[in-house]
């Protein structure tokens, strides 16, 4: 979760990604942040994010982030 | 002859009055409810009683700007659009140049700029809507309107970091419109997907081509772009068929592998503008969309939106780049050289542009206007303006026009026309920066902010132009050196910042 948050931390160093803010609906991340947080999750996490996981769902909080990475991980 | 964009969208209520206009996430409306809706606003706001003055519409991009906006011209008035999300600072830096009689928002955003109360009126968008209509007030207003009165202004980046206010006459989106009528047939058939904001000059194709047909234009809403199978889901269910996006969207789902997992069928018209389209991302849609029509445009907002296009017709290798093609019809583009004269054959120039696209200048800003807007060097006989872009281009072997780069330091970062002179004004106003420059890296797409300063982190910096600029503008990488690097003349160096921190790593 260190991880996530200090990718997300660097792309957007002045949100505060502890504060539980709805990511999406809050208009806080937007297409080029997702990529490029998508990417940086790709070589982090040894995972692929694939375009049927670009969804708002999995985006919209860290939590729901990190679930998607984990899920990804055990496939 | 038409001489008022109005009359696009009477003929069109005239011919199909319940044909959908406009259409976004909450509401769409129909040719004859938008006639009505707009008459409705044009008389509430002839209480000012004034004629060819600018009227800032500050509301999210949907089918209630759009009334607003055509509202403010059954009034007399021309219209500013005014980026809801940018800084109230920049709002206050633009309304500075503009003095707008007033501001037609909405409840959503007059908490944000409730200062502006003191400066000018703020009108509420569901209370002029309501208005009755005065149709003999507004047939007055008409009789008077020539094709060359303003319709709107449309300011863009600043070097110096005021931003410059374009004004564009009814003349020259009527010309605009009907020569992308005719080149792309578009007809009421049409269905535009629009991506651009209003606040963006591309926006002008897609709005005024809809109603000059009785097309549909269905906004997409934004968030969709974060989410390419989302989107190609929207596309298909909302029948749009024709798109005129920055490449930078076009890139995003073709990046994102979209195509091995959904098509968009219905698509025959893809048109982008803006900035340079990568060959590899085109190739994907074309390869996917191999019946579609797909065309380079490429125009400055001095000159209402596009001046050169190029429709694609043979292939292109990864790192070959693109033409920007053969002027408009009815549009005239002269190359001139580093001595004032016309280009040769193959001789790098700045494209310059003639005719009625032009822009009547920018709004209350005679220096920055005379600066692009000058007399034709190759006409010494009687006034004629041209626009000088200060783009750099030449021809190739098929006659065709290629983009070289810029003279200056103008940047399209995602699309957006940038002044990076904009963005180190505002930081050189933040205090605690001894000294800042901003470089673009292209390849990696991003704005370098290069500072000196003796307390502030990047952390502090960004919080401060947060604040200042729009978000498209704030930089995406911040470098912290202990003593910039000067030149000879006690400059910055630029060259040395530009080849450390802007060239391909």
């Amino acid at each position: 979760m260190e991880k996530l948050l200090e990718i997300l931390q660097n792309s957007k160093p002045n949100i505060d990604f502890t504060a539980g803010h709805k990511l999406i609906d809050e208009r806080i991340l937007d297409s080029l942040d997702v990529i490029t947080i998508v990417s940086e999750i790709d070589d982090e996490f040894d995972v692929e994010i694939g375009v049927n996981e670009i969804v708002p769902e999995n985006f919209n909080s860290v939590e729901a982030i990190f679930a998607m990475i984990t899920r990804l991980q055990n496939d | 002859m038409i001489k008022n964009v109005l009359e696009f969208i009477e003929n069109s209520a005239k011919s199909q009055p319940d044909k959908v206009a406009f259409v976004d996430e909450n509401k769409s409306v129909s040719y004859k409810g938008l006639e009505s809706h707009c008459k409705s606003i044009g008389t509430y706001l002839t209480k000012f009683n004034t004629k060819n003055k600018p009227i800032a519409v500050l509301l999210d991009k949907g089918v209630n700007c759009l009334e607003a906006m055509f509202g403010v011209v059954y009034s007399g008035n021309f219209y500013v659009i005014i980026d809801s999300n940018m800084p109230v600072e920049r709002v206050k830096t633009i309304f500075n140049t503009l003095s707008p009689i007033g501001v037609i928002t909405d409840e959503q955003h007059m908490q944000k700029f409730d200062e502006f109360k003191n400066h000018c009126e703020i009108i509420d968008f569901e209370t002029a809507v309501r208005a009755d209509v005065d149709k003999e007030k507004l047939k007055q207003i008409r009789g008077q309107a020539i094709d060359t009165d303003p319709l709107y202004a449309l300011f863009t980046s600043g070097s110096t970091g005021v931003p410059k206010g374009a004004v564009i006459c009814h003349r020259s989106v009527i010309d605009y419109a009907h020569w992308v009528t005719t080149t792309f047939d578009i007809d009421d058939k049409t269905v535009f997907g629009n991506q651009t904001p209003f606040y963006f000059s591309m926006s002008v194709l897609d709005i005024f081509t809809t109603i000059k047909n009785a097309a549909t234009l269905q906004i997409i809403p934004q968030s969709m772009f974060s989410f390419p199978l989302k989107l190609f889901e929207y596309i298909n269910e909302k029948d749009i068929n024709t798109i005129y996006w920055v490449p930078s969207a076009l890139s995003i789902v073709a990046n994102w592998k979209t195509f091995e997992y959904a098509q968009v069928p219905k698509i025959k018209t893809v048109l982008f503008a803006g900035e340079v389209m990568p060959t590899k991302q085109l190739n994907i849609w074309i390869k996917n969309n191999p019946n579609a029509l797909f065309a380079n445009l490429y125009g400055p907002t001095e000159i209402t939106d596009i001046c050169t296009y190029y429709i694609v017709n043979r292939e292109f290798s990864q790192d070959e780049s693109l033409p920007i093609g053969k002027p408009c019809d009815n549009c005239d583009i002269i190359v001139i050289n580093k001595d004032g004269k016309q280009a040769k054959a193959d001789e790098e120039g700045e494209l310059c542009i003639r005719g009625s696209f032009l822009a009547l200048g920018y709004y209350n800003n005679p220096e920055k206007t005379s600066e692009v807007f000058v007399q034709n060097p190759l006409n010494i006989c009687y006034p004629e303006l041209i626009y000088k872009t200060g783009d750099l281009v030449r021809y190739n072997e098929y006659g065709e026009l290629i983009y070289i780069s810029r003279k200056d330091f103008q940047i399209k970062h995602m699309g957006y026309r940038i002044e990076l002179g904009e963005i180190e004004t505002a930081v050189n106003g933040i205090d605690g920066i001894i000294s800042c420059a901003c470089v673009y890296n292209k390849a990696k797409e991003k704005i370098v902010l290069i500072y000196q300063s003796k307390n502030l982190s990047d952390k502090d910096i960004l919080t401060e132009v947060v604040g200042k600029l729009p978000k498209y503008m704030v930089p995406n990488k911040l470098v912290r050196l202990k003593q910039m690097p000067l030149n000879a003349n006690g400059k910055i160096d630029r060259a040395t910042l530009a080849k450390e921190y802007a060239d391909l790593k």
